[in-house]
């Protein structure tokens, strides 16, 4: 697993970082511009997003600018696959 | 008839009859022979700010006004506050008619005890953080251009000294918010909410940039209610008072909603020669006269005025003949400012005369169709304009609560999301218009219009309108973006928003930090 | 009922922004970009963006194409398959020059069909840029079943003809041509090209009357400010809906009678009448201007 990044700073879009970790679990620092009504719902999908994808250990950034839950969980998926080198859509 | 001297006992019987003196020859002053061009720059009127300050006889706890007419350009209210916090005054109350962003300097003086009390009717940027976060003791009072109008005029809102910016002014005070002279620097075109204070105020101080000679005229401000004229380098940075042309907005999701709002006004029955219309500020509730333009042309129906924040657009729309009068509190750019200066049809009126709900002659009472703008409006039709999502001032009440009132038809136009935050909601976090003043809401999902108009409601299915109910304009926001969490409010309260009619109707409690 | 498809609004697939609310304009079709409008180093994030917002967002009533990118570069196969899965109602080839190319797409997308249990329900559109594509259009109009409609894709068409675009359009009018005919040939859809200048929307009027006039069904759009127009162009004039209404209750009325014969004020109707009132009704229903009861 290496650093890595998905999303962008605009309106309605999340900007995601992901960084190897040493402990055990998924640490998320949360930066938004809708955190006093959806900040936990963004962590929430974001934690939920990582393990689908089997990520077990991780500290995520993600800088928000009122994105929706789809939006959220395409970044959050693009930013691991680009960490872990696997993509869901593998054929 | 007898001769002069001999008419000196009838002088002093008819004097001790009306209780007056006889006339004294010898009391006239000696005839000032001085060519008047230098005469009116010894007026009396004319001084220092610090010496107006001073025989203005200001003391600690009193009011001092100001208005908002230089925008976020404005630097009059710094200036003068700077000036009363060197001079060590205290415990100030600020009525100002609007604070913006570059009103931030206040916190200081708000810390340092020199301010005490604000009203306004709105507040934005860092000052409007920190006084929602809890900076002040006293509440921040907020009412309506219309209701501080009124309450100026009416003795509830008494100012011991306005400090009133103006673009010209010649040395007796004669001033207005443009000026003919080619040293014209800070143009703001109307000063409608400055009149008020200029009336009413005990003392009345001209700031200006521009001193121009006697008479300059035409006035907005007449030297019958100035005390004194305070030349300054500079009363407001102009390129910040407003932009230099029409703003067509190029958002597309403004387009659509002031398409919308456009259909609306046209199929809601109101759309008849001789109709008046204003707009509010926002992209797309400004918008919605460009698009008014096409249907007024082809249908061939001419508006008889239209009122507020004057626009290009207006001024356009003025000037091909299609809308007679403009009544202009506020002139949103220089097209709508030069139009005041130059156009006789085109005319300024004081916050009283625009929006007072005291005056049964006020223009907001024969205004057909108002559009506004929204931050948030609720299932019961009521608006807020004034608290953001977050909890934190970041706007005006301005004439929204004024316009719904008293017009024949209010459309407000909000998109139903703002990135993720729901434009229409439960319950609006500020009540600022009360949904029984409100009739349409224009959203990007559709249109809902107030259960107490139901004609309006046929009137627009008829025309092929979007029409919903609100409550599924709420549902639908929630299935998009989720059930957001509560605001965490505290207990103390930062504002109180006072109605049209001077009773408190809501109150703001601080947000935690 | 035949869907309309005056406008395909095109949207990168790499702006949620722009994705998340791009039906409330009302297009016909939305077609969210994967291959020109996305930059290599995102085609990954764009692809899961659709993927999701396709899933998530409810986009009404609107037709959602998505434009992948050519099955000979390395992002292809992942499109189809996320696509596909997402349930994507149309796929758009760009670049199409060969009734094969339309034969791998669909072979592709019947792959993941077989998977997911839901053969036949994704169709294909594909965008014709060159030269060889042009010369190809009725086989590739006809390569799959699957086949909705074809583009013509002007800008790419004009470089490989080795000239440019102009105000009146001289340029594209074999293309123009050759692909409605192909396309009606074929049955299916025919899309015009794009029309970049948003600063002047009576140029693009005229241009939206001409393809209208060659027989296009609608046109491709990069901003919503094209929508009014393209609808405006192609709503029916009122005199053209009554004759409609009056052909429609004569094939009711023949239909009553247990007759085939419809007539119209003693005068048969052909079967090619018939079908342009029930356009004519279908059009006028859709620009608002007559109501879903009346027929």
């Amino acid at each position: 697993m290496k650093p890595s990044q998905a999303g962008t700073l605009e309106s309605g879009d999340i900007f995601i970082q992901v960084f190897p970790a040493d402990t055990d679990g998924i640490e998320i620092e949360l930066d938004s511009t809708v955190a006093y009504q959806f900040g936990e719902q963004i962590k929430k999908v974001i934690l939920e997003t990582a393990s689908e994808l089997g990520l077990e250990r991780a500290y995520i950034e993600a800088v928000d600018k009122g994105a929706l839950d789809c939006t959220i969980r395409a970044r959050t998926t693009a930013a691991i696959e680009r960490a872990t080198g696997k993509s869901i859509f593998d054929v | 008839m007898k001769a002069l001297q001999q008419r000196a006992a009838d002088l002093k019987a008819e004097a001790q009859r009306l209780h007056k003196q006889v006339f004294e020859p010898a009391s006239i002053a000696p005839k000032v022979t001085t060519p008047r061009a230098d005469l009116q720059a010894q007026s009396s009127k004319l001084t220092s700010l610090e010496e107006a300050i001073r025989r203005s006889g200001l003391k600690d706890g009193m009011t001092v006004s100001f208005h908002h007419h230089f925008r976020g350009g404005d630097k009059v209210v710094n200036l003068v506050v700077d000036k009363l916090a060197e001079m060590g005054f205290r415990n100030l109350h600020l009525a100002a008619s609007s604070l913006t962003d570059v009103h931030a300097p206040l916190i200081e003086h708000i810390k340092n005890g020199v301010i005490s009390r604000i009203s306004t009717s709105g507040l934005r940027g860092e000052l409007a953080r920190e006084v929602s976060m809890g900076l002040m003791d006293e509440p921040v009072v907020f009412r309506s251009h219309g209701a501080r109008g009124a309450a100026i005029a009416n003795g509830e809102l008494h100012i011991d000294v306005a400090f009133l910016g103006a673009s010209s002014a010649d040395p007796l005070g004669n001033a207005c918010g443009y000026s003919r002279s080619e040293n014209a620097k800070s143009i703001c075109g109307s000063l409608g909410y400055a009149l008020p204070d200029a009336q009413y105020a005990d003392k009345v101080v001209i700031l200006t940039d521009d001193l121009v000679p006697y008479p300059n005229t035409p006035n907005a401000i007449s030297e019958h209610h100035v005390d004194y004229v305070v030349k300054v380098d500079s009363v407001g940075d102009s390129s910040k008072i407003s932009s230099g042309a029409i703003r067509d907005t190029k958002n597309p999701r403004d387009i659509l909603l002031a398409k919308q709002a456009a259909k609306v006004v046209v199929a809601s029955g109101y759309f008849k020669p001789g109709f008046s219309i204003q707009t509010g500020s926002g992209g797309a509730s400004l918008a919605v006269v460009k698009y008014l333009r096409e249907s007024m042309i082809r249908d061939n129906v001419k508006a008889s005025f239209a009122l507020g924040g004057i626009t290009a657009h207006m001024v356009r729309l003025h000037e091909e003949g299609l809308i007679e009068r403009l009544i202009d509190v506020q002139s949103f750019d220089k097209v709508a400012a030069e139009s005041l200066k130059t156009d006789a049809m085109h005319k300024e009126v004081s916050a009283c005369e625009y929006a007072s709900p005291e005056e049964p002659g006020s223009a907001t009472h024969y205004l057909d169709v108002v559009i506004l703008s929204a931050l948030e409006a609720d299932i019961h039709f009521n608006v807020n304009v004034l608290v953001g999502s977050d909890g934190i001032i970041r706007g005006a009440i301005g004439g929204h609560p004024d316009t719904a009132a008293d017009s024949a038809l209010s459309i407000i136009v909000c998109p139903l999301l703002r990135g993720r935050i729901p434009c229409v909601v439960d319950e609006v976090t500020t009540l600022i218009t009360p949904g029984a003043t409100v009739d349409v809401i224009v959203t990007e999902y559709g249109i809902a219009v107030n259960p107490r108009r139901p004609e309006l409601r046929e009137r627009l299915l008829a025309a092929r309108l979007p029409v919903v109910e609100i409550e599924w304009l709420r549902d639908k926001a929630l299935s998009i973006i989720g059930q957001p969490a509560a605001l965490p409010f505290g207990e103390k309260t930062v504002g109180v928003v006072l109605a049209r009619d001077g009773s408190v109707q809501d109150i703001i409690k601080a947000i935690q930090p | 009922m035949q869907r309309l498809r005056r406008t395909m609004m095109f949207v990168p697939g790499n702006n949620p922004g722009m994705m998340a609310d791009a039906h409330i304009y009302g297009p016909d079709s939305i077609m969210l970009d994967l291959e020109d409008s996305v930059t290599l180093a995102e085609k990954d994030a764009a692809r899961l963006l659709v993927y999701h917002a396709l899933q998530s967002v409810d986009y009404g009533q609107t037709e959602m194409v998505v434009r992948i990118n050519p099955l000979s570069t390395p992002f292809g196969r992942k499109d189809i398959e996320a696509v596909v899965r997402a349930g994507v109602h149309v796929i758009r080839m760009p670049k199409t020059e060969t009734a094969d190319e339309v034969r791998e797409v669909e072979a592709e997308i019947e792959r993941v069909e077989e998977r997911l249990g839901c053969l036949g329900r994704t169709q294909i559109m594909a965008a014709i840029e060159s030269a060889l594509g042009v010369v190809n259009a009725y086989d590739i109009a006809t390569a799959s079943k699957r086949m909705m409609g074809i583009a013509l894709g002007a800008e790419d068409y004009c470089a490989n003809l080795k000239t440019q675009r102009s105000q009146t359009g001289d340029e594209l009018r074999l293309a123009r041509e050759t692909i409605v005919v192909a396309a009606r040939a074929a049955g299916i859809d025919a899309l015009d090209t794009v029309y970049s200048n948003l600063n002047d929307m009576e140029a693009f009027r005229a241009e939206v009357e001409f393809i209208k006039t060659l027989g296009f069904d609608g046109k491709s759009i990069i901003n919503p400010r094209q929508i009014e127009v393209v609808n405006e162009v192609f709503a029916p004039k009122e005199k053209d809906i009554q004759k409609a209404r009056t052909i429609l209750a004569a094939i009711r009325e023949a239909e009553a009678r247990g007759s085939g014969v419809v007539a119209v004020n003693g005068k048969m109707v052909d079967r090619p009448v018939v079908i342009r009132a029930q356009r004519t009704i279908e059009l006028a229903k859709a620009s608002g201007l007559i109501d879903n009861e009346d027929f």
